[in-house]
């Protein structure tokens, strides 16, 4: 089999060292992790790497020699990594050298006890330590919960970024460190320590104390007896926005929480909420800049009125038609006129209503308005309120049709039962047969 | 490296090149024709005349500002996440095999899929619009079941190269994947 090498971007420009890392030998793949600098004790080296394999449970050892030597090659030096084989014993040893400033390498192992002595092909993978450190190879979900060999076989190259994560305290040391051992990894970049990121994570946990205080205060209003009782509870829950601002209570709660997130799904979910929450609150920023500029709020005020007077000329026009025509409100014409004038007093009452409210609407507006800066959906909620309360008188209309075809048809109904000669049996929740008598049926 | 030309499925003149980088690693790299001086300068002067002729019927010389940003944006759109340059192919046998597309504007979007994964590499064919065409696609190993596939992966979609090119590719492809049931499964 191919013999693959994963070779961290970060050694390239490494001094001349030793490798160390995992040998997968189910794969035949060597994951190299760091690069052990001169002059080092082997002792000290092979003391190092138990108590790292003791703490992270990866078996890291030394897989070879790395050279990359400024002048042209040494013959000694060359010799002298060929014996630090046999100082670590490993099968195979791995040897990479760069010289200067060419950009080809040139990678070889040495077989001692090799059964087949012939040219193994060797494939180098180079890759990004960090990158590969921070991220997590997920298993298929329908094989994760199957036994550790199915998951084995679903994908190789975890193993690679297990081994990657896992080590993370073998790039604490660097070689800058006072110690016995120098090594190279990542970290020799220069250790990452961005000063915003850990102001705000010092200011995310008194921030978060207060907002779940002040939340915990609000929701404790909303949930007292005084909102609960029975008209109010239902207008609460006809309401969209009262929805909507509970869900964006709950949201906030969510976020504000002082637990972590669990696990990776639980952290998308906050980071979704708040993500959409900044979203949404930007955008409502936005529709108030530009409600607020040139008046517009008085000219909406100003128009409502008369699109409501509109509205209700409109349907009185089509009442008197549906009062007077054949396919009518119902074929009785006694009927037709008490409905008719019925839904007319509705509407005349709806009108008053609103002229009686039409010198406060501007005022109304210009606080309600306020409220979008909440957020775009709270904004969308009102308005979706606005125009169901404005129509108000039309779905009354819808009600009382509703409920009379809805006697109609039970009425009905009823009649055809009693015209197959079956009965509800109100007892049993069902029709069953009844034999009737003549002059019942006859009536 | 060799290069061949050859005939996409509706009739554009593409080029196959491969390149053998070791005995298991071997890259294979579809290009499609260049984007015609002809068909931009056709379809950016068809824009400017309608808006010409819009701004003829209402005066208003915006449309002419917007007709001119809605050509550049749309070329660079275009150009960014429609217009596919080079497909290739990378077998690397005992690791996996890399499918890259280069749009026009340089932009690269790769999927790896590992070597442990890959069923086969089969030609089926397909009936697309009108025609009936032939076309390269990876077959994935369903996990439960070792005869199952589990999903169909299709290669060189924006190029269609005609049969001739595809069973050189597949015929690339085959020797490398046949190396894996031969090689010795522990070192």
């Amino acid at each position: 089999m191919v013999l693959k090498v994963f070779f961290p971007s970060c050694c390239a420009s490494a001094e001349s060292g030793i490798l160390i890392g995992r040998w997968i030998s189910e794969q035949n793949s060597a994951v190299i992790l760091a690069v052990v600098h001169f002059p080092f004790i082997p002792v000290q080296v092979k003391q190092y790497l138990t108590e790292v394999q003791r703490v992270t449970k990866v078996s890291v050892s030394v897989l070879g020699s790395w050279s990359n030597s400024k002048q042209e090659k040494e013959e000694s030096l060359s010799e002298f990594l060929e014996d630090l084989g046999t100082i670590f014993s490993h099968e195979p040893w791995i040897q990479i050298s760069k010289e200067g400033d060419s950009k080809f390498w040139s990678c070889s192992t040495l077989q001692k006890n090799s059964n087949n002595p012939k040219e193994e092909e060797i494939i180098l993978v180079y890759y990004d330590q960090r990158k590969v450190m921070l991220s997590h190879l997920h298993p298929p979900l329908d094989t994760a919960a199957s036994t550790d060999h199915k998951a084995e076989d679903a994908s190789k190259l975890s193993a690679i970024f297990d081994t990657v994560a896992k080590s993370k305290i073998l790039f604490m040391t660097d070689r800058y460190d006072d110690g016995p051992i120098k090594l190279t990894h990542w970290q020799s970049d220069g250790v990452e320590a961005s000063i915003i990121v850990e102001l705000m994570k010092q200011a995310s946990v008194p921030a978060c104390m207060l907002l779940t205080f002040l939340l915990s205060l609000v929701s404790g209003v909303c949930r007292s007896r005084v909102l609960k009782f029975w008209p109010l509870s239902f207008l609460w829950s006809k309401l969209s926005t009262c929805e909507q601002l509970g869900h964006r209570l709950q949201h906030l709660q969510v976020i504000s929480s002082n637990k972590k997130a669990q696990n990776q799904t639980q952290l998308m979910r906050k980071a979704n909420i708040f993500v959409s929450l900044l979203i949404d609150v930007a955008l409502g920023m936005l529709l108030m800049s530009w409600l607020y500029r040139k008046n517009r709020i008085g000219h909406l005020a100003d128009t409502l009125i008369p699109v409501a007077d509109h509205v209700a000329e409109e349907l009185q026009d089509l009442l008197q038609w549906l009062m007077g025509a054949p396919a009518g409100l119902k074929m009785n014409r006694a009927l037709d006129q008490v409905l008719g004038r019925f839904f007319l007093y509705h509407i005349h009452l709806w009108i008053s209503y609103i002229h009686l409210m039409s010198p406060f609407i501007e005022m109304i507006l210009w606080y309600v308005g306020l409220s979008a800066c909440l957020g775009l959906t709270v904004a969308l909620c009102i308005l979706s309120d606005i125009i169901a309360l404005l129509t108000f008188h039309i779905y009354c209309f819808y009600v009382y049709g509703a409920r009379l075809y809805c006697l109609k048809i039970y009425g009905l109904s009823s009649l055809w039962r009693l015209f197959r000669g079956k009965k509800w049996n109100v007892l049993r929740q069902r029709v069953d047969s009844c034999s009737y008598d003549l002059d019942q049926v006859v009536l | 490296m060799e290069e061949w030309w050859y005939r996409s499925a509706s009739g554009a003149r593409i080029a196959l090149r491969r390149r053998q980088h070791s005995a298991s690693c071997r890259e294979l790299a579809v290009r499609c024709p260049r984007l015609r001086l002809r068909s931009l300068s056709a379809a950016t002067s068809a824009a400017w005349l309608a808006a010409y002729g819009l701004f003829v019927l209402t005066e208003n010389s915006m449309v002419l500002s917007a007709a001119i940003i809605i050509t550049l944006v749309g070329l660079i759109i275009y150009l960014h996440f429609v217009k596919i340059d080079q497909e290739s192919l990378l077998v690397i046998g005992s690791l996996g095999i890399q499918v890259t597309s280069s749009y026009a504007s340089g932009k690269e979007s790769t999927t790896f899929i590992e070597m442990s994964q890959v069923k086969d590499v089969v030609i089926n064919e397909a009936i697309h619009m009108q025609k009936v065409i032939y076309y390269l696609c990876i077959l994935l190993q369903d996990p439960g079941d070792p005869q199952g596939v589990s999903e169909v992966v299709p290669l060189f979609q924006s190029s269609k190269p005609r049969l001739d090119c595809l069973i050189v590719v597949y015929k690339s492809c085959q020797e490398i994947l046949e190396q894996r049931k031969t090689a010795p499964q522990s070192s």
